[in-house]
């Protein structure tokens, strides 16, 4: 296993009392896979993300990459951030950008042309090496960040709501450079997001979460075909099944955290009928 | 055409004002102004190449000097104090109240430590300088991107390099304003320190020409101090559009199409 | 306060409470380090010159210092220099602010005076206020006019610069929109211009504050009109050393009590604001 998350926990200092923000999550992703994260708003996707990513230290359990305990942000990890007009440096051009954590690494010069030559080529952007970030376009931002994770070589790629702040169209064409960057690439991915249809359109696997205190609800696998693509793939009707099964989770996870676990029990049967 | 009617445009009015003061002072027998003709007519009498070298450039020596101690000091402890909440907290007070205090009054104090030399004036010059460039540093570290910082933070980017990548170019708009505050406190001060205790520089050849009622020279002496704060605010221009040329196209972009 | 049913008023409830204590005690640590900070600046000036670092005769210790402020507050020169001070500054600022609200507001009226003026302005503004000192000193030797000259000429382009800023930052459809309507250009200027450069006006008399105070002082230093300045001065050249930090002091306690008063008079007129607009970087 690749990327292993046990038990994790986090509790935070709250206003007046603690407030335990994720309960335990375990779960775990080998080399290779594209895996979904969905939950409820609220339900602790960005925590989460940030003690895998080793910016946030988890008050329980503990993530593994590659068998070694995070600590601290891992030479291994790339992290693709949702507010893609603040992650990227304002004052270096696009090939600067991409090239910063690669220069910091201290790899070579030729070696580090190549890469980023290949990475911006990779995600469309061939022609805009010496243009500013803010000379670009939402979506060209964002995939100028992804360029940026793809050229650093990473083991695991999170990605946190990347896609949230993007127009509807521009999302089609990012979800389907990831799928592509995914299948050409070999990257490992853990993609966060709160879009249902996205999760289940990306992923392999997609992790349900519950609300806070967060735990694992579901891992549903996603049997869908490895060659997916807007058009044809989101009418598929097992598509229309899989995201069905997910929505009502997410909708009993909401109401278990409101109304009594009666009302959220009869949505889990509901949920669970779907899939038959 | 249009860079034509740019240009009759920015020197129009100066053009009038220049004529109407030669025109208005032309006839002038007050003694404290001069016609303006007279002035320009002496301008080059009195600031010959050699009096250039031996009262100007000391002056923009010690201006020079005094200028850039400041913007060492200021950024290296401004950085120190705003990357530490804690001791931002407790040096706040300490730091408005000098900044409060207008600068040319160190000048007395100051000559009590350094004598009336070179040293005095630089002293003064960075002492005074110092304080908006390490105020506005301080500013400028407080307020690094959050989701910039995590990004350097996941990529491995710490310590010197960190500094010198995320916290030093995201805070340089401030420095930049802070250095252009700077100078001018800075040539208030080379000016008074000399007018104070000096034998050379500009502050004192043109009080050594007011004590002596050398008045057309002594507003000749204005006018080149006047034209020397003129091409130092151009040259700070140039250079400063040239470094953050990134952050005004920032600025421009958000700012949309007007 | 919610008001109960018998009209007296109940306790908030606990989690505001609790979020104001917690605010407030972070308030009092704040400041506690502040303190701290100044409390430790006192005592390094009081230790430095019996260190032998620096000589006593060019740093007083603290207690020496403040024995001569408590002298310089019980003679009635220094009231009298500190009341000169204050005028000056007032009356220097009063003019500045209103000469540079009037010329900016013009100016920024007419998208032709504009054009015009704008290269005028960008050579006038970086001469140096102390150009004119020997000036001040011929015209009006040491009265207060030389220093109200020289206030007035620093202070002005402060406000000015802020004003054009501010008057540029007019949402060009709300004037439209005015204009469509039939307001002519005083209406308009009313209506339109002078909130959204309200602001900028309350950023530019805060800047103008400070400046006015600095060069109040300035001429009052090397002119020798009366106020403080010219009491450091006379204090410096009969080597009244602990008197001479004491009224530096002073200075710096003005310039801070100005600063505030000027950010809680900014504060007090532009709460309606919504935005808050940073100051410009000039």
């Amino acid at each position: 296993m690749l990327l292993d998350v046990r038990g994790l926990k986090k509790v935070y200092d709250g206003r007046q009392r603690p407030v335990e923000a994720v309960r335990d999550l375990t779960f775990g992703l080998d080399a290779g896979d594209l895996v979904c994260l969905v939950g409820p708003s609220g339900c602790g996707k960005t925590t989460l993300l940030k003690c895998m990513a080793g910016l946030l230290a988890p008050t329980a359990g503990e993530v593994r990459l590659r068998d070694k305990r995070v600590t601290g942000p891992p030479p291994g990890m790339a992290v693709v951030f949702q507010e893609y007009g603040r992650s990227l440096f304002p004052w270096m051009n696009v090939r600067d950008n991409v090239e910063l954590p690669l220069r910091n690494k201290g790899v070579a010069r030729r070696l580090r042309q190549e890469l980023v030559g290949d990475a911006l080529a990779a995600v469309g952007l061939a022609d805009a090496h010496h243009a500013y970030p803010w000379q670009l376009s939402g979506g060209m931002q964002q995939r100028v960040a992804i360029a940026r994770a793809v050229a650093y070589q990473p083991d695991v790629l999170l990605m946190d709501e990347p896609f949230a702040a993007v127009d509807a169209q521009t999302r089609a064409d990012l979800e389907d450079l990831i799928r592509a960057l995914w299948r050409k690439l070999g990257v490992t991915i853990l993609f966060v997001t709160h879009d249902i249809d996205e999760a289940v359109y990306l992923g392999q696997r997609v992790i349900i979460l519950s609300s806070s205190p967060t735990v694992v609800r579901e891992v549903l696998d996603v049997d869908l075909p490895d060659q997916r693509d807007q058009l044809t793939t989101r009418s598929d009707s097992r598509f229309t099944e899989l995201r069905s099964h997910v929505y009502a989770q997410i909708q009993a996870a909401k109401q278990e955290s409101t109304v009594g676990s009666h009302d959220a029990a009869r949505q889990t049967d509901l949920a669970k009928q779907v899939l038959q | 055409m249009r860079v034509l009617v740019r240009i009759l445009l920015a020197v129009a009015l100066p053009i009038v004002l220049f004529v109407a003061w030669w025109l208005g002072t032309a006839n002038s027998d007050n003694f404290y102004v001069p016609p303006l003709s007279e002035i320009l007519s002496t301008f080059p009498e009195v600031w010959t190449w050699d009096r250039l070298r031996t009262d100007v450039l000391p002056s923009l020596i010690r201006l020079a000097v005094g200028y850039t101690v400041a913007v060492l000091a200021g950024i290296a402890l401004g950085v120190l104090v705003g990357s530490y909440r804690r001791v931002r907290a407790v040096l706040e007070p300490v730091l408005e109240f000098f900044r409060a205090i207008p600068p040319p009054v160190l000048v007395p104090v100051i000559m009590l430590f350094a004598g009336i030399g070179d040293t005095m004036k630089v002293v003064v010059i960075a002492a005074g300088c110092v304080w908006p460039i390490l105020l506005n540093t301080v500013e400028g570290v407080r307020a690094v991107d959050s989701v910039l910082a995590d990004t350097c933070k996941s990529y491995g980017i710490t310590g010197a390099s960190r500094v010198g990548h995320l916290v030093l170019r995201s805070a340089s708009p401030q420095i930049a304003a802070g250095m252009r505050q700077a100078l001018s406190i800075g040539i208030i001060l080379m000016v008074i320190s000399e007018m104070f205790a000096a034998s050379n520089g500009l502050g004192f050849t043109i009080v050594q020409f007011q004590r002596s009622f050398a008045i057309p020279d002594m507003w000749s002496g204005i006018l080149l101090l006047g034209l020397l704060g003129l091409a130092l605010s151009i040259l700070f221009r140039l250079v400063e559009s040239w470094a953050l040329a990134w952050y005004h196209g920032q600025r421009r972009a958000q700012r949309g199409p007007s | 306060m919610i008001r109960g049913v018998k009209g007296t008023p109940t306790p908030p409830p606990a989690r505001l409470l609790a979020w104001r204590t917690r605010q407030a005690s972070s308030r009092a640590r704040k400041a506690a380090l502040g303190l701290s900070g100044l409390a430790g600046l006192l005592l390094l000036v009081e230790v430095l010159p019996y260190s032998g670092l620096v000589s006593a005769d060019f740093l007083p210790p603290t207690h020496r210092i403040a024995v001569a402020l408590v002298g310089e507050l019980a003679t009635g020169a220094f009231w009298s220099a500190l009341w000169d001070t204050l005028v000056a500054w007032a009356i220097g600022l009063a003019i500045a602010v209103v000469a540079g609200i009037v010329v900016g507001i013009v100016i920024g009226a007419v998208p032709v005076l504009r054009a015009l003026t704008a290269s005028t302005i960008e050579f006038l503004r970086p001469i140096p206020s102390v150009a004119l000192i020997p000036l001040a000193v011929l015209l009006y030797g040491t009265e207060i006019r030389s220093t109200l000259m020289l206030v007035v000429y620093a202070s002005f382009w402060q406000v000015l610069i802020q004003v054009l800023y501010g008057v540029q930052d007019v949402d060009p459809i709300a004037d439209e929109t005015a204009r469509s309507y039939g307001l002519g250009t005083l209406a308009r200027v009313r209506c339109v211009m002078w909130p959204t450069a309200l602001p900028y006006v309350m950023t530019g008399v805060r800047l103008a504050a400070a400046v006015a105070l600095v060069l109040a002082i300035t001429a009052q230093l090397v002119i020798g009109a009366p106020g403080l300045g010219s009491r450091i001065a006379v204090a410096q050249t009969s080597n009244a050393v602990p008197n001479m930090y004491a009224l530096i002091a002073v200075t710096g306690l003005l310039g801070v009590l100005i600063n505030l008063g000027a950010r809680g008079v900014e504060r007090l007129l532009l709460s309606w604001h919504q935005s808050v607009r940073g100051e410009v970087l000039v």
